[in-house]
């Protein structure tokens, strides 16, 4: 055995060598390192230490660089780590270090060995247990070792925990005060409420100290306290101007920078000092310094747009900046400064840029155009028209990828905004006829919004007929199943508006030659019988009907206005149709067009009803099944005798009608929160398990499972589908009543193995889509894009307004963002125990301090006296003349929120004040309380420390 | 608190990964990849800052320098400054470079060990501990003569050991 161990330690590889055997690369890197594990594996099963040792650190190399797992290594590091001898103990602690988490089972193993180190003399030896045990330290590790630690702080060597702590504070030892300080600044940003009370102490290390490291994170401590505490900050705000007066280093600079941009932005006077140093910042050569100036301005925006405005010229230089974090940081800022008269000449400047500008900074440009106008429901867009032309643009940029976003605005505009309806339908239209769009695989998404709002909002178009042929176009044969479904939805709904208007343009002529009402009256009877017949549709009807007409600014066509109150409720929705249509003009439904329409949709669509994607196949058959009923009635008139003629007009147009009636509803966007204020009705068990139910079903199966697969369409879009399932089920099914459902399954799945007929790979010679602009442009100065923007920047007020912002429909459930996020209170188990001593027994500390500074020299006398005249201070406080101060501090901030809050609902924003507001007269209640009985809370106070908010006495700074 | 330091060759090697958060080893490769493709593409006279929040997370930031055929990397969260974490950058380098007399990559691969006791003295569990190279050098002196030592030690107990077993 030993003998081995001799040949092994002679002929072992160590790290040197297995580092130059890497290196040399023989065989192939990842080949030669599995060997070396293979050998590894072997080696650290020794015996013999100094081998096992070196093979745990080849392991750790490898792990640490090549990514090798070492967990099946964890027990031997456990036992290197014991070795009494450092040098083997390091590599032992190297590797626990490296690999150990909270998952490794041998884990407790390490406890009794690092209790063991933290109590050595060797100093280094305690620095590796300790750097080990800040690493890797978990619950039990921490409960079980806080003695050896406490110990630890008390003696000179190393120090962590929070009476020590604190005294350390008041530490000459610069290494040690930094340290503290640095454990602090950590201990703020989880929760700076409770180390207010520390806040004497730092200040005194702010004014006293020359360390800028120590001092950068005190001022990042202050940062945290100061927005909790406004006195705090009045006593800070002089000390840190005067340091962005005084320092060289340009850290310090910059963290005084950042603390008075976040923190103190009531300050005026230290913010325009602030600002004049940011500008230093940015007229630097330092790229360094540039981008975080540029950073501290984006801090500063949203509460001093005036300091970004002061500088807007350097902004928009930097977005032609070679480095790309500059670009966008000042992108960033430029959107920041967006407001209602100005979004419309930046967003025109940008587009501009984004056109000569690379693929990836054209996107970021596109996204942050598109996140900055529909910000808080499109705040900022006045007019809709120009928001519909910007979008419909954008899609044409050459680099374009945001076809997410821009298909979930169109379709929320089109929802929410009724006024531009008709722009969007119009822009839509143009991206629908372009075939060339066709190509590009991003842009799907925002023709299937496109086709789904053309569809939707028919009546607004131009010409139906040329949406049709653009919706049917063969390339459509390039998009995605899912998104030719939706086309096909549209299809109908197009097809649907046409026959109706070709119905009632005819039924207009003849009821000009008999009489009025008599031809009228067939039909409301007919729309009555419907109302009974299908009940989802038509019931919902009357409701939206009168909504329907109220809005839509169309409807100029008197005399069926007139009719549509003789008929009631039930006929107006299509007669404003009509009148739309009518007022089109130039559209005249003739027979011949709508014999052509109807050729071209069965021709467009019969292959699709025999399409291998179940969503396209029943949309086409529900379109192909609606034209086999109505085609005959309405394409033949001629050969039908003259009353056979007026039967079969109502017939069809009683289908038309119905359907009609089933799209025209008004489809509004719906609130996320909605489902949940639909109460649940008695008896209903939704939560019951119906696992039972299958074995009760046994192998019966639904037969028509597969044409409700409406679980992936877009919401909205859904419940669309799924009236026109029920409908088209109602009308439909009769005529499809002839072919079996057997003869139609075989039909259907005989088609699985037949060749497609329609050639699938269409022809590809349409020119690419987005023809890549100029190239030769692309390095054009920035001094017109500069110049450009210089004038759209100018606060001009746009030449009032030529209409009115249109009204966008809001839901409850919309979230409007900005809402200041409050810091919330968090009472866990740490910060109970740091109130618990720095604030509950505010007693002990303070005695343990006094005695300290007894024993102590003339040093801490200071202190001593500080701590005095702050129970003088707390003494001396009347609540009265407390309260005030309070008050102010409370109104000035709620008016503050309120004024973010404007555009939110009443609502909300009464209750967050109203919230506000309790907390502030509890937080006052308390503070009183505490001024008069003083001595008498201190008694009861630990009971209920950690419920408690804490109280912050006033500290004399 | 510092999240990690990261040495890299400028053909993405990595020469020194330490993390002060725990992450699986696949998880460590993966973000020395992503790292070293955010600065390949990055030109010499840009700053040296890099947005870090896709691949560590919101509010890390990721301050780099390129020395040579290295860059050094350190990543860390908002508690810490920017530029201070520049000057920590250099004062390592300044070390590193006192230390091994004018270091090249060469160096840094082959002083695997000494590199992290070095880094070790410097930062400590993720809070930056000694800013002045001269302390850090007596430090880890001190620490490589009683590692010699008892390696000495450990040898020839050793193979008495071994000479007597036999």
């Amino acid at each position: 055995m030993a003998g081995t161990s001799i040949m092994e330690t002679l002929f072992q590889r160590d790290l040197d060598d297995l580092i130059k055997g890497i290196r040399q690369q023989q065989i192939k890197e990842s080949l030669f390192i599995s060997k070396a594990i293979e050998e590894i594996r072997r080696e650290i099963k020794s015996t013999d230490l100094p081998t096992k040792s070196a093979a745990l650190r080849k392991l750790s190399y490898l792990s640490s660089l090549h990514g090798a797992d070492m967990s099946f290594a964890a027990f031997h590091a456990v036992e290197v780590m014991s070795s009494p001898q450092f040098f083997y103990k390091k590599i032992g602690y190297h590797a626990v270090t490296q690999s150990f988490n909270d998952d490794t089972p041998v884990i407790l193993l390490i406890t009794n060995q690092l209790r063991k180190d933290l109590n050595s003399s060797n100093q280094f030896e305690v620095s590796l247990a300790l750097e080990c045990l800040s690493r890797i330290g978990n619950v039990d590790l921490a409960r079980d070792l806080t003695p050896e630690v406490f110990t630890l702080l008390s003696s000179n060597a190393v120090r962590v925990c929070f009476k020590r702590l604190v005294e350390n504070l008041e530490s000459s030892e610069p290494v040690i005060l930094s340290a503290v300080v640095g454990v602090f600044c950590e201990l703020c940003l989880k929760d700076p409420r409770s180390y207010l009370p520390l806040a004497p102490e730092f200040y005194k290390i702010l004014v006293d100290s020359k360390n800028n490291w120590l001092l950068i994170k005190v001022l990042k401590i202050f940062a945290k306290l100061a927005t909790l505490e406004p006195r705090l900050a009045k006593r800070v705000v002089e000390p840190i101007c005067e340091f962005m007066r005084r320092t060289e280093a340009k850290s310090l600079l910059f963290e005084c920078i950042r603390t008075v941009l976040s923190s103190l932005s009531e300050y005026e006077s230290a913010v325009k000092l602030a600002v004049v140093k940011v500008r230093e910042f940015l007229v630097d050569d330092d790229p360094n310094l540039k981008y975080l100036g540029l950073q501290a301005l984006s801090i500063i925006a949203p509460k001093h747009l005036w300091a970004v405005l002061e500088n807007k010229d350097f902004v928009i230089k930097s977005l032609s900046d070679g480095d790309y974090n500059i670009k966008l940081e000042s992108l960033r800022l430029l959107m920041s400064m967006v407001s209602e008269s100005n979004v419309a000449e930046i967003s025109r400047v940008l587009i501009n840029y984004a056109l000569k500008s690379d693929p990836e900074f054209c996107n970021q440009i596109l996204g942050s155009i598109l996140s900055t106008c529909c910000r808080n429901l499109y705040e900022v867009i006045v007019d809709f028209d120009w928001y519909a032309s910007l979008l419909g643009e954008m899609v044409r940029i050459p680099h374009c990828q945001k076809g997410e976003e821009i298909e979930h605005q169109i379709i929320d505009i089109a929802m929410r905004v009724k006024d531009v309806r008709p722009a969007l339908v119009h822009v839509c239209r143009n991206l629908l006829i372009d075939p060339a769009l066709l190509g590009n695989p991003f842009l799907h998404r925002i023709l299937s919004a496109a086709a789904w709002v053309s569809g939707e909002y028919v009546e607004f178009s131009r010409n139906p007929f040329e949406l049709m042929e653009a919706l049917l176009q063969p390339r459509t044969n390039l998009l995605l199943p899912s998104i030719r479904a939706v086309y096909v939805q549209s299809v109908f709904k197009v097809l649907i508006f046409c026959a109706h208007s070709y119905l009632l343009h005819k039924e207009n002529i003849s009821s000009v030659n008999t009489d009025n009402l008599a031809s009228e009256v067939p039909e409301s009877v007919f729309a009555r019988m419907s109302c009974e017949n299908s009940d989802l549709a038509t019931s919902e009807a009357p409701a939206s009907s009168e909504q329907h007409d109220s809005f839509n600014p169309r409807n100029i066509n008197q005399s069926f206005g007139d009719l549509s109150i003789e008929n009631g409720g039930d006929a107006t929705v299509s007669n404003s149709q009509a009148s739309t249509s009518a007022s089109l003009g130039r559209n005249s439904f003739t027979h011949e067009s709508i014999v052509n329409l109807f050729n071209i949709v069965e021709l467009a669509l019969g292959p699709l009803s025999r399409s291998h994607d179940v969503e396209i196949q029943e949309r086409a058959r529900n379109v192909l099944g609606f034209t086999d009923l109505i085609e005959q009635e309405i394409l033949n008139p001629v050969v039908q005798g003259e009353e056979n003629l007026a039967r079969a007009e109502t017939e069809a147009s009683r289908v038309v009608k119905l359907m009609c009636d089933a799209f025209s509803e008004e489809l509004g966007p719906v609130s996320t929160s909605a489902q949940d204020r639909v109460p649940v009705p008695d008896g209903l068990l939704l939560k019951e398990n119906l696992a039972d139910l299958e074995t009760i079903c046994g192998d019966i199966q639904l037969p028509l499972s597969s044409s409700f697969s409406l679980s992936s369409t877009p919401l909205g879009e859904a419940v669309d589908i799924s009236r026109t399932n029920l409908q088209s089920k109602d009308e439909t099914e009769p005529s499809h009543e002839s072919t079996s459902l057997l003869a139609e399954h075989r039909k259907r799945h005989g088609l699985y193995y037949l060749a497609s007929e329609k050639s699938e790979g269409a022809s590809n010679d349409y020119p690419p889509a987005n023809d890549p602009m100029s190239q030769d442009k692309l390095n054009d100065d920035a001094e017109d894009l500069l110049k450009l923007t210089e004038q759209s920047l100018a606060p001009k007020k746009k030449p009032n307004q030529a209409k009115p912002r249109p009204v966008v429909l809001k839901l409850d459930g919309d979230e409007i963002s900005v809402a200041a996020k409050k810091p919330e209170l968090k009472d866990d188990l740490l910060s109970g125990v740091v109130q618990d001593v720095l604030l509950g027994n505010d007693g002990v500390p303070s005695s343990s301090r006094s005695n300290r500074s007894e024993n102590l020299s003339g040093k801490s006398k200071g202190k001593e006296k500080l701590s005095t005249d702050l129970s003088l201070e707390t003494k001396e406080n009347v609540p009265g003349e407390k309260m005030p101060d309070h008050v102010n501090t409370s109104s000035r901030r709620s008016k503050h929120r309120s004024h973010g809050k404007e555009r939110r609902q009443k609502g909300q924003g009464k209750d967050g004040e109203e919230k506000e507001d309790n907390g502030q007269k509890e937080k006052r209640k308390s503070n009183h309380h505490r001024g008069k009985h003083k001595a008498h809370q201190r008694a009861d106070e630990p009971l209920n420390v950690v419920a408690q908010t804490p109280v912050i006495p006033d500290f004399l700074l | 608190m510092i999240k990690s330091v990261m040495v890299m060759n400028t053909q993405g090697k990595p020469r020194l990964a330490k993390f002060y958060d725990f992450q699986p080893v696949e998880k460590q490769q993966e973000l020395i990849r992503s790292v070293f493709g955010v600065l390949c593409g990055r030109a010499d006279n840009v700053s040296n800052f890099v947005e870090a929040d896709s691949i560590f997370g919101p509010g890390t930031r990721l301050v780099y320098k390129h020395f040579a055929t290295l860059y050094f990397v350190f990543i860390f969260d908002s508690s810490e400054n920017e530029l201070a974490m520049l000057d920590l950058i250099q004062v390592f380098v300044e070390t590193l470079d006192k230390c091994f007399k004018n270091v090249c990559e060469l160096d840094i691969v082959y002083n695997y060990s000494k590199l992290h006791t070095i880094l070790d003295e410097i930062i400590f569990g993720g809070q930056v501990l000694e800013t002045s190279s001269i302390e850090v050098i007596k430090a880890v002196e001190e620490i490589s003569k009683l590692e010699s030592a008892s390696n000495a030690i450990a040898l020839v107990s050793k193979s008495v050991s071994g000479w007597r077993s036999r």
